[in-house]
């Protein structure tokens, strides 16, 4: 098929709905709206429904009854919007309901600011809502990826009933880059049979439940370690550059990992082995990309748009603080390939 | 790479023209990446786009301070916010239409003043001024071929209508013309 030039949240939607994904509902806010705008006309065409939500707690608790009747369902977001999502998102994992969920980020605590960050990774990877659950968190770094990502995202929520939730920012939501599109397929609400939906006479009633209800604490502790060392076993996805020989390791995701490969183009022409790990699961983190790094590793250095520096925590616990691990961290700028560059020739003199 | 700056009022086209760079890029195999001013921006204000465009992976969409090859600017308020951007040596195109002859620009620039309400209103195209600039950019800079570009601007739009329009070639043309006599 051949490539189109679209908006990184326009791509994102139009795969979803390529991914048969025919339930939208959520609210608007900056910089996600284009994905509620592009539902608005095209759910129509593909006889789907789309739903202006009144807030973003409705727009998640509908995502939550079309996804237990087995529609593919998508609710969207970001700051704010998404902090209020937190609570449908805890029941959702409490009852094994797999729906895709995506967070457009955007900067600051409260109301923020409506430029690009990366600042929800806490919440996206620990478990913004209450009780002992995490989501699936696939982190695109392109506008291609965005698509892709969408369209696989309905897939692996279905095979571990788990949401995913897709984490992309304001630069990747905005941009426009070429992308090749998915095919379009078509989703039978019916193809599961734990789904619910109207009962013939004679048959047992259909129940989407807290699973913990239906198997009991026991049962429900080895339920529940299984399920997550499964994804953690079988999900992981990174992408490695140039760490084969690396002395220095850059991780990043995201826009911030396009910076970060840049960096490493720029290290290599003056002989300073650079490498990347780019985490594509932001959970399951991808520790085996960090297991299989050699010995001549000397230190990390995670580049994101966080002040804080929060991804430095699953760094530290992928290495088993064995190494140095430094942050480079923004605030509502794009990280800059020539900071990153300063910031290695430091490390490489002290490490 | 090629880092490019489109500006102006919103509804004068700058965003199209970077779209139809994007697209005339996409088209040629090339790696870009277009990016939109977004946020507290006023109905009349000023509109503005960041293009990339290589024959490697883009990084950040977002155009340096100070390595910009070209501004494509359509008003005053677009050269005071962007000239600083352009690298020395960089193209900065002025539509005189819409800018005073006494203004001073940058000494370390190449200047090209084009007209552009002017040629599209001659041309019966008051809505291709954006066209008349990117004729000028085309002809204009190292980076483009205005015949190529040209046939791209046919084709972005015949992709979105289904049909070409000869109003478009025409301001193109002028403006192409025009931007290759100035430099001689």
């Amino acid at each position: 098929m051949a490539k189109v030039l679209m908006k990184g949240n326009e791509a994102f939607a139009e795969a979803a709905i390529r991914a048969g994904c025919r339930f939208f509902s959520g609210y608007p806010i900056t910089p996600q709206t284009e994905i509620l705008e592009y539902m608005s006309w095209r759910m129509a065409e593909v006889g789907g429904q789309f739903i202006q939500t009144e807030s973003e707690i409705a727009g998640v608790n509908m995502l939550f009854g079309a996804a237990s009747c087995g529609a593919r369902a998508l609710t969207t977001s970001a700051g704010p919007g998404f902090s209020l999502k937190q609570e449908g998102i805890s029941y959702l994992c409490g009852n094994d309901i797999p729906a895709v969920i995506a967070d457009v980020m955007r900067i600051g605590s409260g109301l923020g600011d409506i430029f690009q960050g990366q600042g929800d990774y806490w919440q996206l990877t620990r478990g913004g809502g209450h009780g002992d659950y995490r989501t699936i968190v696939l982190a695109p770094a392109s506008v291609q990826e965005n698509a892709d990502l969408a369209y696989m995202a309905f897939d692996l929520a279905e095979k571990y009933r788990h949401p995913v939730i897709v984490g992309s920012d304001a630069a990747i939501g905005q941009m426009v880059e070429p992308v090749e599109l998915p095919e379009m397929r078509e989703h039978d609400i019916d193809k599961y049979d734990w789904v619910i939906r109207g009962r013939k006479k004679g048959e047992a009633r259909r129940e989407i439940a807290n699973v913990y209800y239906s198997i009991g604490a026991d049962a429900y502790m080895t339920y529940l370690r299984d399920k997550y060392a499964k994804i953690e076993a079988e999900e992981q996805r990174w992408e490695s550059v140039r760490t084969e020989d690396a002395e220095i390791v850059l991780v990043a995701y995201g826009i911030s990992s396009r910076v970060a490969k840049e960096a490493v183009k720029l290290a290599r022409r003056e002989g300073i082995k650079l490498g990347l790990i780019r985490p594509i699961t932001l959970w399951p983190y991808p520790k085996k990309a960090f297991d299989a790094l050699g010995e001549q590793v000397k230190a990390f250095l995670v580049v994101e748009m966080s002040i804080l520096g929060q991804m430095v925590d699953d760094v530290i616990l992928a290495t088993g603080n064995r190494r140095p691990v430094e942050s480079y961290g923004e605030f509502a700028n794009v990280p800059d390939s020539r900071v990153i560059l300063e910031r290695v020739r430091e490390m490489l003199k002290k490490y | 790479m090629t880092e490019i700056i489109c500006s102006g009022f919103g509804g004068q086209g700058v965003l199209t023209a970077g779209l139809i760079l994007a697209d005339a890029a996409m088209e040629a195999g090339k790696y870009v990446t277009w990016y939109p001013s977004y946020g507290s921006e006023m109905r009349g204000g000023t509109a503005n786009c960041n293009v990339k465009i290589s024959s490697e992976e883009i990084a950040s969409p977002y155009c340096a301070d100070g390595e910009v090859d070209i501004l494509f600017t359509l008003n005053n308020a677009a050269i005071d916010k962007f000239e600083h951007t352009l690298r020395p040596g960089g193209l900065l195109l002025v539509n005189s239409s819409l800018v005073e002859p006494e203004r001073k620009y940058r000494e370390d620039v190449t200047v090209v003043k084009v007209p552009a309400n002017d040629i599209a209103a001659e041309e019966g195209n008051t809505h291709g001024v954006n066209l008349v600039m990117l004729g000028a950019l085309a002809a204009a800079s190292a980076d483009f071929d205005a015949g190529e570009m040209c046939e791209a601007v046919d084709y972005y739009f015949y992709k979105k209508k289904g049909k070409k329009y000869p109003a478009n070639a025409a301001c193109f043309k002028r403006g192409a013309a025009l931007a290759a006599e100035q430099l001689g």
